[in-house]
């Protein structure tokens, strides 16, 4: 299927020009006196836009060629590059559809009218985030990278800070900005190597580098340390529950939908340089992948915080990516081109995925935050009846990131379930048959955690009476959720279409002849399963109209829940969120504990007591705390050069200099 | 053709509330009574689609679905299965992937249901039946990618028909411990004793009967059908990985599997009357034993 | 041309003694500003005209002589400064200092390497005279607008230096520069002003307080 529009206009010119309107459409905002215009306007200009970029995108991935942009400015290293290439597209997709729906959102979550200054900044950001997350996907040479890289870290951070008088705001804006900066210096030692072998910034063309063992190990390491803090994979990944937790929930949705996605998309394309990649490097990758999907779902299961809960989930996906990703490397290296083309179309395929649902997630989550005015899950309760439309939006991006049928989560799962079998059939490499199991396991904990998200927010009674009484989100906040959702539910039925939009990018990156790729693709059953989600649908359908047959036949009544005959049941007696996730907190108390301080209870007849329980987590407080306490202790001697005095360090400035002149007399 | 897959349609949506009964007069002649007849789930059944319901006002539209999907997606799950000799309805590359996959979105939905009421059992029961659920899950899938190797193949029809006597004399070690760690499924997944009582209605014991404790009236009576079934679907799965008897002829292999089905529930029922619930805290031993021995089984394969 | 250019720089470091000796602020403000529209004139002399050029001299006289001055005079005058206290070492060593270090530097400049056309005139002298002229400032004197008349004339001697590089500066050099200028006073400004609000002075040796300990 090729998508041909001969609107006669360039795909790639178009696309800048849509990267360039997202990026400036918060301008309008900041030169408009009266709050509200401003807004409405910036979110009309980024919705056309992002159509646009998306038609210039679908041509792309449709077969257009792509032309390359010289940027000729006066910056030393020469002119830079932009180019759009399949790869490129398909996470330039996701990304225009988040910056519509969240610049949509954010005309109801922050009102001008309501926050005049705040909206301001946050919508001028949020187009400068946009922009130059697009601009990372579309630079084709290092320095331009490298400078749009500051500028989506800045931004972010500056979204980040929209609430900053408050103080574990403050605490997540240094973490993120100390963790972005060292993924930053990870990857200038990545393109100042490029550099010095290769003699420019310049992207070299795929597979064709071929250096040294020493040098490529060094790369290699560096674009993962780099890229792959951003992609938030373990154990680089502790700045992002803090990070995703307290940004605006669009900011949050960005961030987490897409943002991550770019790192992502720096690895596969670091890694597509190299002509013959280290037999060990693939493997890495999968060990990575898998541990931090298992660690950051057990993570997830035990937050309390609705928020923080959605972004260890993103750990997982992350994680879920990077097995696809390792797959396929493993596959590359070991010439096995069908796992190769199973692990790539899983992981591009999730990918997409996960920027449909995960957005969807954390744009409920803002409704949610709205109607309940706090995020912590074991105060909320029955919230569906106050949102009864956010709900059933809700309820399918859980079930598709739980990847259950017939959504779309299942159709990225099912092609790496494919490439664990596949290979665990052959005698070859046996051992990708684990990810399998572990795959289970991921989606067994999934399912634990939003089990008790939807159930601790949205059923059940409230359980802090105090609660405010919010209202369901306005129209504005339901149009994106809603447009999501249909997604995610059309990429479940149609899944044949998503095959078809990741197609060109797994035939280039796995090397792989068209023919070979639909043959291999064939083995996968998308029309048997989008059938058979049609007919469970249909069953259900069938059911319940069998159900509602009986029920009305007979008398209905209501009456309170039954409590095994206690006379006074309250809503605190519900189960909380935290006590869902108990067992499954103590059976993986390896990964993620609880801690409880318990005082007051003394004698018999105690009076009152308090019990305050907070989630910790292993990974961060018995590995890298202590090991960033090591590291201080080592340097604490150097603390004495910093005694305070300001006129002494210019004189340290002064005497270097002087020395130096005196030292380079010939 | 045409006959035999109506038969295996009517014997999927009609036998499975038998081997409930013979569950229970297993039981029942272990413990020296009479018991209930062998067609008392039929009557309970019927019973129960009579009754009136009543409704928590606590309760939304996901109270409402949680039965009606549950028993949707375990009726399309008993399509992928294959019944003795006879393969599946429909059969397909991959099908085993959403066979489990179709169980966790019946989960989904029943322990949502729990969580709707409002209730302390209930949100206890759902509690416990994700977290043991999420334990079995990587056992299934071990035993999967075991016999998608052995018989070479991704659909669950040649999967679960390939094992012959051949087969079992030539990797019986490995047959025999994925047949364990099926049993072991079988009956975690279908909340039977040692890790569930289905007899108790008392919060310390229970699993999917506290799961359920609000639901009533042809609600009910859908969530004992969609139990019934899950135990036949499951059931089947093991009868055919257990039992390597395969004649040619279509009526004797269609009694010998309702022979083995009916045996197989007195087998549970044998389990039942002679081993107690286990202690809470033994029941994750116990399933990471059972993912053990299947990793173990997969790793005697491989070799 | 070149001459008249090499007479100017003389004055320029008449200028940083004048501003070694004198203690009173407004004095010093306008002394760095007279150095700036100097050193503004002086690509004027040493290129051939054009509208480039013109925009370069304007900007620089403008910067330097009007706007960073004003700022400066702002800032003095909400934080209500009149002299500069005694600085560490005493205003006759230090401009005894300061002659001690323009020696150095026509020393070293008489080292260097330079290329013959640049040999005999006194801008690379001036410039590490300059240099050297406003890291003594920066490192002598207690009040925090001292420090930043220090960067300026730190600034200053480097950009002596760059009048030698190229023929016609590019201007995206020039600008970055007198943005980065223009910026740095602006949040000094607003930094030294803050700084006298909370702890009622602007002696920076008493920064030492805030240290982490």
């Amino acid at each position: 299927m090729v998508f041909v529009w001969n609107i006669g206009v360039d795909p790639v010119c178009s696309l800048l020009w849509a990267i360039a309107l997202i990026g400036l459409s918060g301008l309008p905002g900041l030169l408009l006196k009266r709050p509200g215009p401003g807004q409405i306007l910036s979110v009309c200009i980024t919705t056309c836009a992002a159509l646009w970029g998306m038609a210039g995108v679908l041509q792309i991935l449709g077969g257009a060629p792509a032309t390359r942009y010289l940027l000729d400015w006066p910056l030393p290293f020469g002119p830079s590059e932009l180019s759009v290439d399949p790869l490129s597209a398909l996470f330039l997709l996701p990304l225009l559809l988040a910056a519509l729906c969240c610049s949509l959102y954010g005309l109801a979550y922050l009102p001008a009218a309501s926050q005049p200054a705040v909206e301001k900044r946050v919508t001028l950001f949020s187009g400068l985030l946009l922009a130059s997350m697009a601009l990372v996907l579309v630079a084709r040479d290092g320095l331009l990278l490298l400078i749009v890289w500051e500028i989506m870290a800045l931004s972010s951070w500056m979204l980040l800070m929209t609430d900053q008088q408050d103080l574990q705001v403050q605490r997540a804006g240094t973490v993120y900005l100390l963790a972005t900066h060292t993924g930053s210096m990870a990857l200038y030692v990545f393109f100042a190597l490029l550099k010095g072998e290769t003699g420019s910034f310049v992207f070299p063309a795929a597979h064709s580098l071929a250096l040294g063992g020493t040098v490529t190990l060094v790369m290699l390491v560096a674009a993962l340390i780099g890229f792959g803090a951003k992609a938030g994979i373990m154990p680089l990944h502790i700045w992002l529950p803090g990070a995703h937790a307290n940004a605006p929930s669009h900011v949050s949705a960005l961030m987490s939908g897409i943002m991550l996605k770019v790192g992502i998309y720096g690895i596969i394309r670091a890694v597509s340089f190299f002509q013959q990649l280290p037999v060990w490097f693939g493997w890495l990758v999968l060990l990575l992948g898998a541990v931090s999907a298992i660690t950051g779902i057990a993570l997830a299961s035990a937050q309390r915080d609705l928020k923080r809960l959605l972004a260890c989930s993103s750990i997982e996906n992350i994680g879920i990516i990077c097995i696809g990703l390792g797959m396929a490397l493993v596959g590359i290296q070991s010439g096995d081109r069908v796992l190769a083309i199973f692990g790539l179309a899983g992981a591009f395929i999730h990918v997409i995925n996960h920027a449909l649902f995960k957005p969807l997630l954390f744009l409920g989550s803002g409704a949610i935050i709205h109607a309940s005015g706090t995020r912590q899950i074991d105060r909320m309760g029955g919230l569906s009846r106050i949102l009864p439309r956010t709900a059933p939006l809700f309820l399918v991006g859980s079930l598709a990131i739980c990847g259950l049928p017939p959504l779309n989560g299942f159709v990225g799962e099912l092609f790496l379930y494919f490439g664990a079998f596949s290979d665990g059939m052959l005698a070859d490499l046996p051992v990708i048959g684990f990810v399998a199991p572990i795959l289970a396991l991921v989606g067994g904990l999934a399912v634990i955690t939003f089990v008790k998200l939807y159930g601790a927010v949205f059923l059940g009674v409230a359980r802090d009476p105090e609660l405010a009484h919010g209202h369901e989100s306005p129209l504005a906040m339901l149009l994106p959720m809603g447009l999501l959702a249909g997604l995610c539910l059309l990429a479940g039925i149609g899944a044949p279409l998503l095959l078809q939009l990741v197609a060109p990018v797994v035939i280039q990156y796995a090397g792989v002849s068209p023919l070979l790729f639909t043959q291999v693709t064939g083995a996968v059953p998308l029309q048997q399963i989008a059938l058979l989600n049609g007919l469970l649908l249909a069953v259900i359908l069938v059911v319940w109209l069998i159900w509602r047959f009986l029920v009305q036949r007979a008398p209905v009544a209501a009456s309170s829940t039954w409590g095994c005959g206690y006379l006074a049941p309250t809503p605190r007696m519900q189960y909380t969120g935290s006590a869902f996730s108990e067992l499954i907190t103590g059976l993986i108390s390896g990964l993620v504990g609880s801690q409880g301080r318990l005082s007051g209870l003394s004698g018999a007849f105690p009076a009152s007591a308090r019990f305050a329980s907070v989630t910790t987590e292993r990974i961060l407080d018995q590995m890298i705390i202590p090991s960033l306490r090591g590291a201080d202790w080592c340097l604490a001697w150097l603390r004495r050069m910093q005694h305070g005095h300001l006129h002494l360090y210019i004189l340290y400035v002064f005497a270097t200099l002087f020395f130096l002149m005196v030292w380079s007399q010939p | 053709m045409m006959p035999s897959t109506l038969f295996h349609i009517l014997l999927l949506l009609a036998m499975p509330p038998l081997l409930l009964g013979v569950i229970n007069k297993t039981k029942a002649a272990f413990a020296g009574r009479v018991g209930a007849p062998y067609l008392q789930p039929y009557y309970d059944l019927a019973k129960l689609f009579r009754k009136g319901s009543v409704f928590s006002s606590t309760t939304t539209w996901v109270f409402r679905a949680g039965p009606v999907v549950t028993l949707a997606a375990t009726l399309i799950a008993a399509l992928l299965v294959p019944l003795g000799n006879h393969p599946a309805i429909i059969s397909f590359n991959g099908d085993m992937i959403l066979f489990a996959y179709l169980f966790g979105l019946a989960r989904f939905f029943t322990t949502s249901a729990a969580l709707d009421t409002g209730s302390p059992f209930e949100g206890m029961g759902a509690a416990r039946e994700v977290t043991f659920a999420c334990l079995v899950e990587p056992t299934l899938f071990f035993i999967l990618i075991t016999l998608a190797r052995m018989s070479k193949s991704l659909s669950l029809t040649p999967m679960l028909i390939y094992p012959s006597p051949a087969v079992w004399v030539s990797a019986g070690a490995s047959m025999l411990l994925l047949v364990g760690a099926l049993f072991v499924v079988l009956l975690a997944e279908n909340c039977r004793i040692p890790f569930d009582d289905p007899n108790t209605h008392l919060e310390l014991t229970m699993i999917h009967e506290v799961m359920v404790l609000d639901h009533s009236g042809p609600a009910f009576g859908l969530i004992l059908y969609g139990a019934a079934l899950k135990l036949f679907v499951l059931g089947a799965v093991f009868v055919n990985l257990a039992l390597p008897f395969k004649s040619g002829n279509l009526l004797v292999d269609w009694v010998a599997f309702v022979a083995a089905m009916l045996f197989l529930a007195v087998l549970i029922g044998v389990v039942e009357s002679v081993m107690a619930r286990l202690r809470m805290v033994r029941i994750p031993q116990l399933l990471v034993a059972a993912t053990i021995l299947s990793a173990f089984a997969m790793l005697l394969i491989v070799r | 041309m070149v001459a008249l250019a090499d007479q100017l720089l003389v004055l320029v470091m008449l200028i940083n003694f004048i501003m070694l000796g004198s203690s009173r602020m407004a004095f010093v403000i306008r002394a760095v500003a007279a150095q700036g529209v100097i050193l503004g004139i002086i690509p004027g002399l040493l290129h051939p005209f054009s509208g480039h050029l013109l925009i370069i001299t304007a900007s620089i006289i403008l910067a330097k002589g009007v706007v960073i001055p004003y700022l400066l005079n702002d800032a003095v005058r909400k934080a209500q400064i009149r002299r500069e206290v005694e600085p560490f070492i005493g205003y006759v060593p230090t401009l005894l200092l300061g002659a001690v270090f323009t020696a150095i530097a026509f020393v070293f400049a008489q080292k260097l390497p330079l290329a013959p056309e640049h040999r005999d005139l006194l801008f690379v002298p001036a410039s590490i005279a300059t240099l050297m002229t406003g890291f003594l400032i920066l490192t002598t004197r207690k009040k925090a607008i001292s420090q930043v008349i220090g960067y300026l004339v730190l600034e200053n001697g480097i950009f002596i230096f760059g009048l030698l590089l190229t023929e016609a500066m590019p201007f995206m050099v020039e600008a970055g520069a007198l943005l980065d200028l223009l910026v740095g006073i602006f949040v000094m400004g607003i930094v030294i002003n803050h700084i006298s609000r909370e702890f009622s002075t602007v002696d920076t040796s008493q920064l030492q307080t805030l240290r982490e300990e």
